[in-house]
């Protein structure tokens, strides 16, 4: 029972990261279109952000400060989405679809490139924040209590995100944008705001997925293509572009994941990849996906 | 009908058919290594581009196939012992066109990005089990590929492998990428190859005219996959070892970056882009660190500043100088 326990709060923690990361990429997917290659490297941005803000105030000051510094990676990775979109991705919106994938993909090697240059070749930890609030008692194991702090901020993520679509004014303007952009432009939204506003919350919520994360794990080069090809497996589940879909693919590829690793370990990359592989060709929009 | 080739193509292609001969005794071993190089991936960037540019199907897992045709010929040195490298490029064509033909089942059912992401995530299938099932594959450490024997003839004893490569394996590399040239302008310049290109323009109307738009992309599929398994077959003894690196989603990446920076909508263009692409990774990593930023900063002006790519600019160029004078 306590192992079973540990494993669902294993499934969920990664999950939880996962959302943040898939979500944000699905929500722009869903307005404007663009598969976005970077988006894990924008995710590593968030998590060498906080990384190194953490060893930069670590000497002696008060944990609680610490935590405070979780968002800066968000704040920076949105910050970087959105000087992005208007520069690079606006200009491409009219041309092929193979155009807007290489240069996101032109944009994955740059931001690479950029993290190695900026914080240098070796990994940063930030992992005083995980130490400080000490561990959980579960039946006879123990539980690291920052790995449900993450679970609370993904499940808060996913809760404040579909108030946000489903309840504001500015959600009905991007789910309007997103149904018919041609339409909502000529009731009046301004398409390009919309644009920019979305894939800067997109990148918000990967930084955010970075930031919660690099206290457990750390950052180090190449976490972004890690991240982005999972969380392409939880988007093609899920299907791109929806929220709800993004949610459920991540809960099913933290599972698969965790009961993978304990199992069988050896094909357990091959199994998410073979599942996302096996929903395209019943339901090539994915689960939630509109055809 | 074999489509007969006009005489403005044999007025390009017959002079650089020849340089490429005499290039070894003129440049230096190093050089034509990286020539070898630049063809075998030339000979992917055509198979690749059958898809892209004459089909209008975007592969982000043409790796796949690569990396199949290398470690096919990996596995029969391995496990096998075989030294002929015909044999060995039959083994390896065969294991890439073998996945093509699985993989390409699945995934001709969808166009546009689902191809994409379906190709990509088959792809990555691939590499985890060569990552993970390191006592098969020699995980990350990958598997080492000795020099092979040519026609029946291995390297002479006490050969230096550098010139062996230079050399022999560069003419070996260069006569089947020449053949490799001439069958895939007969392919695109074929019925078949027109049928494809209608396909690619507009999938309803050459429905209507009746051709079988599903069965036509499964075997450019097919087609696409046994020459980016051949160009695998012949990288693993010229590089020497082969790595998961060549099966990872990114290697895709660096084959639509070539093909592009060739020129998709024209027949030379992935084979420019190739050779130049070799050239300038090469020089890159030579150079620098931060190759990834370069390579990467280079695709991004590329697609905003010269989407047709070198070829494709080119022969605007020529066109205009041409109405001008």
């Amino acid at each position: 029972m306590d192992t079973f326990l540990i494993h669902l709060l294993n499934s969920l923690l990664y999950a939880s990261v996962l959302f943040l990361i898939a979500g944000g990429l699905s929500l722009i997917y869903g307005v404007m279109r663009i598969v976005n290659l970077a988006h894990g490297n924008i995710y590593a941005v968030g998590a060498y952000t906080t990384a190194w803000a953490v060893g930069r105030v670590l000497g002696g000051a008060p944990t609680l400060v610490l935590y405070a510094l979780l968002p800066v990676g968000a704040l920076a990775a949105a910050a970087l989405g959105a000087v992005l979109e208007p520069t690079l991705l606006r200009p491409l919106y009219k041309r092929a679809e193979e155009y807007q994938l290489l240069i996101t993909f032109g944009l994955l090697l740059v931001l690479e490139d950029l993290i190695r240059f900026v914080w240098g070749p070796y990994p940063l930890a930030a992992s005083a924040l995980f130490e400080a609030p000490g561990s959980l008692t579960i039946g006879e194991s123990i539980y690291p209590t920052y790995n449900l702090a993450v679970i609370v901020v993904g499940g808060l993520a996913a809760a404040a995100l579909w108030a946000f679509v489903y309840k504001s004014k500015f959600g009905v303007i991007l789910r309007a944008t997103s149904q018919n952009m041609r339409m909502a432009s000529a009731l009046g939204v301004n398409v390009n705001r919309v644009y920019v506003q979305a894939f800067t919350l997109g990148c918000f919520m990967a930084g955010l997925g970075g930031a919660i994360v690099v206290p457990q794990q750390g950052a180090v080069l190449g976490m972004g293509v890690d991240a982005l090809i999972l969380a392409f497996v939880v988007v093609v589940i899920g299907g791109l572009g929806s929220l709800e879909g993004a949610l459920l693919g991540a809960l099913m590829v933290g599972v698969v994941r965790e009961v993978g690793i304990a199992l069988f370990p050896e094909i357990e990359l091959a199994v998410l990849y073979l599942m996302a592989a096996i929903v395209l060709l019943i339901r090539p929009a994915g689960l939630f996906g509109r055809t | 009908m074999i489509p007969v080739p006009p005489r403005r193509v044999l007025v390009y292609a017959i002079p650089i058919a020849l340089l490429l001969f005499v290039l070894p005794s003129v440049v230096s071993p190093y050089e034509v290594t990286q020539l070898s190089y630049g063809l075998i991936f030339a000979i992917a960037a055509l198979g690749f581009n059958l898809l892209l540019g004459y089909t209008g199907l975007l592969s982000f897992g043409h790796s796949a196939y690569f990396g199949m045709g290398a470690y096919g010929v990996a596995f029969m040195v391995k496990y096998l012992k075989i030294s002929s490298m015909e044999a060995l490029i039959v083994g390896g064509v065969v294991a890439a066109t073998a996945v093509a033909a699985l993989f390409g089942f699945l995934c001709v059912r969808y166009t546009r990005i689902f191809f994409g992401i379906l190709t990509l995530a088959l792809s990555q299938v691939l590499w985890s089990l060569a990552f993970k099932f390191f006592w098969v594959t020699g995980g990350t450490d990958g598997l080492r590929v000795p020099t092979p024997s040519l026609l029946g003839v291995g390297m002479a004893p006490g050969q230096d492998k550098m010139a062996f490569l230079a050399h022999r394996y560069y003419y070996y590399v260069l006569v089947i990428f020449l053949v490799g040239v001439a069958v895939m302008w007969v392919i695109v310049h074929s019925p078949f190859g027109k049928a494809l290109q209608a396909i690619r323009d507009n999938e309803t109307r050459a429905e209507f005219v009746g051709v079988q738009v599903r069965r036509y992309r499964y075997m450019a599929f097919l087609v696409s996959g046994v020459y980016t398994g051949l160009a695998g077959a012949l990288w693993a003894p010229l590089n020497g070892l082969t790595t998961p690196d060549i099966l990872v989603w990114t290697f895709s990446g660096e084959i639509v970056f070539f093909t592009v920076l060739g020129g998709f909508q024209t027949f030379a263009g992935p084979i420019v882009g190739a050779v130049v692409f070799n050239y300038l990774k090469t020089f890159a990593v030579g150079y620098t660190v931060y190759w990834q930023m370069f390579l990467g900063g280079v695709l991004v002006v590329l697609v905003l500043a010269l989407p047709a790519g070198i070829v494709g600019t080119a022969s605007r160029l020529i066109d205009r100088l041409r109405k001008a004078a």
